[in-house]
């Protein structure tokens, strides 16, 4: 593996190798030093087009655990707002001799093109682009589904502590809200039909993308029939994102208060759930809006442990990416 | 941390292709027994010995130490004082290496501070797997003092580093692979040579094949 770019073209064994990975960076993060001197001398540069507070210091931190160099490189502020184009910015990149390129992008597809286009010769993690993925993200819920989920005995298949070595055969996971604008609920929706769970779409239909029915799920537009009749194991609540929404909220639901009461998760939808089942939202959340305090905040909340799991599982990508022999004759088989 | 490579000319009849057995199960029982006596007599009893194994054999090796340095001395906890030592990330050969899978570091409940720690490895070859576990240590705690122990001793280090209990040293040539076979995960209990120059002079009691 040399880029990390969508979780649509991860192999299960990859993606099991990854989260066991992120277990033992995990592992390291309980110590009192905290820091690995795995990637010293290695140069991570955070790419970021779009505004991003979570994403970006998660990567700094994983990239600084392991010991590389961090340069953040914002859009804002920078050349990039004079007007230079991916390539300039690219080639300026490689000129200076970075080995890891983690983008975050407005535009689909701008992080396959900087591994692609022959700019550069450093790997590529996608830290968001566009509607498109958002692999990291899908990975640190994969993990911690699979943390959370590996003892419940649920049809869950138990490799060790934590659910090292385990898939997610059995998990029945409801995506819930904006999947239209959602890179999160895309790139979760690959990867845990890689895993072996099994996901549900629940959103109003015109947040639902043109040809969701080709994608390796199950759709709804009754949030409580899902959770009363179908019992999910997980509900991940996805923010809406209004700032893509040209036409304000009102452009895809009558009112906010109206999206709240078909599609929010609240005290009395949480009671639903059976009593193993967590709650999860990859933030920043909008309370009142698609999740309300109580539900946020109960102990089925593992939404603070998801940022935690972040920094494991981006520090496990960084070192997969980063630490192989950077021959071409084993070039493919590093991961 | 062993390279093989092809052996060259006309096989050795000697060699059939598992290699040469120089150590059999009741040789690596004895020296085991003997480095377990060794580091109990160092250390001046067991009371403060941490034993951590480094995988994957090294793991299996602390273990079986483990037993032994209780039925020595009944101060030694196997449960207790066992653990386990992942260098992956402390490793100064990451880049020249296919990505390496990152294992299991577990460490004793009460720590390493203070304690009379001993690395054990399988085969003791060029030092950098130690000079790693000394680095990772490092940032674990600091212990009282820091002692190795490893079956095979096969010479060519390339950094300052000795081991303080030995199974057996065996003199090998650089290009030779040293194995060893443990029960628990191969089936049984052996240190095999393979990749040996033909006419080369076989040391050591062990039973050839």
């Amino acid at each position: 593996m040399k880029h990390l770019l969508s979780t649509a073209d991860l192999a299960k064994d990859e993606a099991i190798e990854l989260l066991d990975t992120a277990a033992q960076m995990a592992a390291t993060q309980s110590r009192e030093i905290k820091k690995l001197p795995t990637l010293r001398g290695r140069t991570v540069v955070n790419l970021f087009f779009e505004d991003s507070t979570r994403t970006r210091i998660s990567f700094e931190t994983a990239a600084k655990r392991l010991s590389a160099d961090v340069i953040n490189f914002s859009a804002k502020g920078s050349s990039v707002s004079k007007g230079e184009s991916l390539k300039d910015t690219a080639l300026t990149l490689h000129a200076m001799g970075a080995d890891a390129v983690v983008v975050r992008h407005w535009a689909s597809g701008a992080p396959y093109q900087l591994a692609h286009a022959g700019w550069l010769d450093a790997a590529v993690l996608n830290a968001g682009d566009g509607t498109h993925m958002h692999p990291t993200q899908a990975l640190l819920d994969a993990y911690t589904i699979r943390r959370h989920l590996g003892g419940h005995g649920g049809g869950l298949r138990r490799g060790g502590d934590d659910g090292v070595g385990a898939d997610l055969v059995g998990v029945k996971v409801a995506i819930v809200g904006d999947v239209l604008h959602s890179r999160v609920a895309r790139a979760n929706v690959w990867l845990l039909r890689t895993l072996g769970a099994e996901v549900t779409l629940v959103a109003p239909p015109t947040l639902l993308p043109i040809g969701v029915e080709a994608w390796p799920c199950r759709t709804s537009y009754d949030l409580d029939a899902t959770l009363a009749d179908w019992q999910p194991d997980a509900v991940m609540m996805l923010r809406v994102q209004r700032e893509r929404m040209s036409g304000g909220a009102g452009a895809f639901f009558p009112s906010p208060l109206e999206y709240t009461r078909y599609f929010g998760l609240d005290a009395r939808r949480l009671a639903v759930l059976p009593a193993h089942s967590i709650v999860m939202h990859p933030g920043p959340m909008n309370r009142g809006l698609e999740i309300s305090a109580e539900a946020a905040d109960s102990d089925r909340a593992v939404i603070v442990e998801q940022v935690a799991n972040g920094v494991a599982v981006r520090m496990a990508a960084l070192y997969l990416l980063l630490s192989g022999s950077t021959t071409p004759a084993t070039e493919g088989t590093a991961l | 941390m062993t390279a093989g490579t092809g052996m060259p000319g006309t096989p050795d009849p000697r060699d059939v292709p598992e290699g040469t057995v120089v150590l059999g199960a009741s040789d690596v029982a004895r020296a085991l027994t003997r480095i377990a006596h060794e580091i109990v007599e160092r250390a001046k009893g067991a009371q403060d010995v941490v034993l951590l194994g480094i995988p994957t054999r090294g793991v299996t090796l602390a273990a079986r130490l483990a037993q032994r340095l209780a039925s020595i001395d009944p101060a030694f906890d196997p449960e207790r004082d066992l653990g386990e030592l992942d260098v992956t990330m402390y490793r100064d050969d990451l880049r020249r290496q296919p990505t390496r899978a990152v294992g299991v570091t577990r460490l004793p409940a009460a720590g390493i501070e203070g304690k009379t720690l001993v690395l054990v490895d399988d085969v003791l070859f060029s030092g950098r797997t130690i000079r790693a576990a000394l680095d990772a240590i490092g940032d674990l705690g600091r212990p009282q003092a820091v002692r190795l122990a490893c079956l095979v001793d096969r010479g060519h280090r390339e950094l300052p580093i000795r081991p303080d209990f030995v199974g057996k040293n065996l003199p090998t040539a650089q290009s030779e692979r040293v194995r060893v076979l443990l029960a628990e995960v191969d089936g049984t209990d052996a240190v095999v040579i393979s990749g040996r120059e033909p006419g080369a002079v076989v040391p050591g009691e062990g039973g050839e094949r």
